[in-house]
């Protein structure tokens, strides 16, 4: 039995009406000031530490968002991020539910599809909108400080690692949306989607090598060398790369430091203990092809969670 | 005015194993008030869902405004509108804020929508506070700017789901005047309620539903013939000269069914035509003193209580609580 009607019907003015809503809020201008304040000190400090060598490093830009051995703007948006993102999504429909505007919406012709899409985009957008302001700021204050303007090659790395650091946002959107679907009550869906948060960023890097030894045992023979079995670190690699979190730095660690020529821990390792202090920078192209699977990944993860949101949202009942 | 706008088939809705709305059959015709009646849990909600296209049909079918809502959903959506129970609107925006989102969602252009969004909060007398945030709305006003949206969309047919729970007598009363409204410009209702004098004084028809079923159809005067088995109660307050039996000779007029002494001097008779004439006539035969003579038009809230009485138990003596 095939329904009538585009489910697209009605997609802008809910769209419209969501991100008129998200920038009004006072929640929107707290996450912003979240972002930009977290973002200042790692900045700072980069801009710091890059005074002193501006004149010796091909990649001042880049440094700018991850100079390496410091906390860099890098890695606090790898915890703000999920946190903005859920602070948007996690009362997108138990919100309607609860004001009981819901049932009311959708008695306007609309499908459901429309209402669950426009929630989303307007998510992707305002996060998108709010990345790209941080990213501005960045690259804006960093030529500003260093008084050394970009070369084509970093301001392509540094738009590659905002889109990625979008789709990153888009893994926690949809996981706060899923969990805004599945409880009735926001309280509940923000401190699950924060529990998940945690658990992939602090105790999954734990978890997962010892998950990865009871699957793949690791031989002796590496053992008694002090080395990694390849099997399980292979295992390890898997498994650890379900976090989006760990996804995420790869890929940005990949785009941000152009010498980066293969991901894990492994080889890097390896390069530290021969004395080894920096490879060649590859071309733009090839870190793409290193970042990629990351990347990809990523947004599957994105899509994967709004279409369960989308199949447990088509299914659920309207009624309060 | 006889085609029908609604037309259930067998409808039906099942959770697993539970049977929640089971086989309906109903029609409403244009232009006509509906009332369907039941107690919590009845179905009712579900019924309206499944109108609408919100709740997957289990079995059987329907058609809404010539539309059947399972495969035609934006249709139907388009020519209803629907206050459900206890109705939300977004607090932090304003009363035509909140008109405009859904006259968008219904597409209607900018000009189109200023015009009929103000003409619908002063027909539900929200203009004073149309550029007010819903937030400082008491409950009479929300369910007022419910019926507004109806208004505005330009509804064929309204579908109201407890559109008086909660509401103070006055609000009540007022709501109640601006649904009369609707029905004379030709609006077709459908209401549930369990507050069951408004639904006499609105509707055309009622059913009345328990357990996913309507039991019984049709007018007051019908439910009360069907369900009462009479539709007249006369309150007859008279004293009878001694040793002249009065509830004997109320009893022969004819037409009367039942007799009641309902206290010293006071007697309750339940007939199928207005018998006051006639027993004003006995009473006077019987050299009695007439003090008090009236006539109930038969209630809903009699037959629904006798209605539901009768489900559970099946006595026979036909009492009153009119």
């Amino acid at each position: 039995m095939r329904r009538e009607g585009s489910p697209w019907q009605g997609l802008g003015t809910v769209l419209l009406k969501e991100l008129a809503d998200h920038l009004d809020s006072a929640r929107m201008m707290l996450l912003a000031l979240l972002m930009v304040l977290a973002a200042a000190v790692p900045f700072y400090s980069a801009v710091e530490q890059l005074r002193t060598t501006t004149s010796e490093d091909p990649f001042l830009l880049l440094k700018l968002f991850n100079p390496g051995r410091t906390l860099s703007v890098m890695q606090i948006l790898g915890f703000v991020i999920p946190v903005m993102a859920i602070g948007l999504g996690f009362d997108a429909v138990n919100g309607e539910h609860n004001r009981r505007t819901l049932s009311r919406i959708l008695a306007q012709p609309i499908y459901r599809d429309a209402l669950l899409a426009g929630k989303f985009l307007a998510g992707i957008i305002v996060l998108a909108v709010n990345l790209t302001c941080l990213w501005l700021l960045v690259v804006g204050f960093g030529v500003y400080f260093l008084g050394v303007p970009p070369s084509g090659d970093e301001f392509a790395r540094s738009v590659v690692f905002l889109v990625t650091a979008i789709a990153y946002a888009g893994v926690w959107l949809g996981l706060a949306m899923l969990f805004s679907v599945l409880f009735r009550s926001p309280a509940t869906a923000a401190l699950l989607a924060l529990g998940v948060w945690l658990f992939m960023t602090l105790l999954w890097p734990q978890i997962a090598p010892f998950i990865a030894q009871q699957i793949a045992p690791p031989d002796i023979r590496y053992l008694l060398l002090g080395a990694l079995d390849p099997q399980t670190y292979a295992w390890e690699l898997a498994l650890s790369r379900f976090s989006p979190d760990l996804l995420f730095q790869e890929a940005a660690r990949t785009i941000l430091t152009p010498t980066t020529q293969s991901l894990g821990p492994i080889l890097d390792q390896i390069r530290q203990l021969r004395g080894e202090v920096v490879g060649a920078a590859l071309p733009l192209r090839e870190s793409l092809a290193i970042a990629w699977p990351q990347a990809v990944g990523l947004i599957a993860g994105a899509i994967v969670l709004f279409v369960a949101t989308y199949v447990v949202f088509q299914r659920q009942e309207v009624r309060a | 005015m006889n085609e029908p706008v609604i037309t259930a088939r067998g409808l039906t809705k099942r959770y697993g194993e539970a049977v929640v709305v089971d086989a309906l059959d109903f029609d409403i015709v244009k232009g006509e008030t509906f009332g369907l009646l039941g107690p919590n849990g009845a179905g009712k909600t579900t019924t309206i869902l499944m109108m609408l296209g919100l709740t997957d049909v289990s079995a059987g079918s329907a058609i809404v405004a010539g539309y059947d809502p399972v495969r035609q959903p934006l249709e139907v959506k388009r020519r209803v509108g629907y206050l459900p129970d206890l109705v939300g609107f977004y607090d932090h925006m304003t009363a035509v804020e909140n008109l405009t989102y859904t006259a968008r969602l219904m597409g209607f252009a900018r000009n189109v929508r200023e015009a009929r969004i103000a003409d619908a909060l002063a027909r539900v007398r929200l203009s004073d506070v149309a550029n007010k945030v819903v937030r400082t709305f008491s409950r009479g006003m929300r369910q007022r700017l419910g019926l507004a949206e109806l208004i505005m969309k330009h509804a064929e047919i309204a579908i109201l789901d407890e559109p008086t729970s909660g509401l103070d007598p006055q609000s009540t009363h007022e709501f109640l005047d601006m649904i009369g409204e609707l029905k004379r410009e030709g609006v077709t209702v459908l209401i549930t309620s369990h507050l069951l004098d408004q639904v006499q004084r609105l509707c055309d028809r009622v059913a009345l539903f328990h357990g996913g079923r309507i039991l019984v159809m049709g007018t007051v005067p019908e439910l009360a013939r069907q369900v009462l088995g009479a539709g007249f109660v006369v309150d007859v307050e008279a004293a009878a000269a001694p040793g002249k039996e009065l509830p004997a000779r109320l009893g022969a007029i004819a037409g009367v069914r039942t007799v009641q002494q309902t206290g010293d001097v006071t007697y309750r008779l339940t007939a199928d035509h207005d018998v006051r004439a006639e027993a004003a006539r006995a009473v006077v035969a019987a050299d009695g003193a007439l003090m008090r003579l009236s006539v109930d038009n038969p209630s809903l809230d009699a037959i629904y209580t006798r209605f539901f009485e009768k489900q559970t138990a099946t006595d026979g003596e036909i009492r009153n609580a009119a």
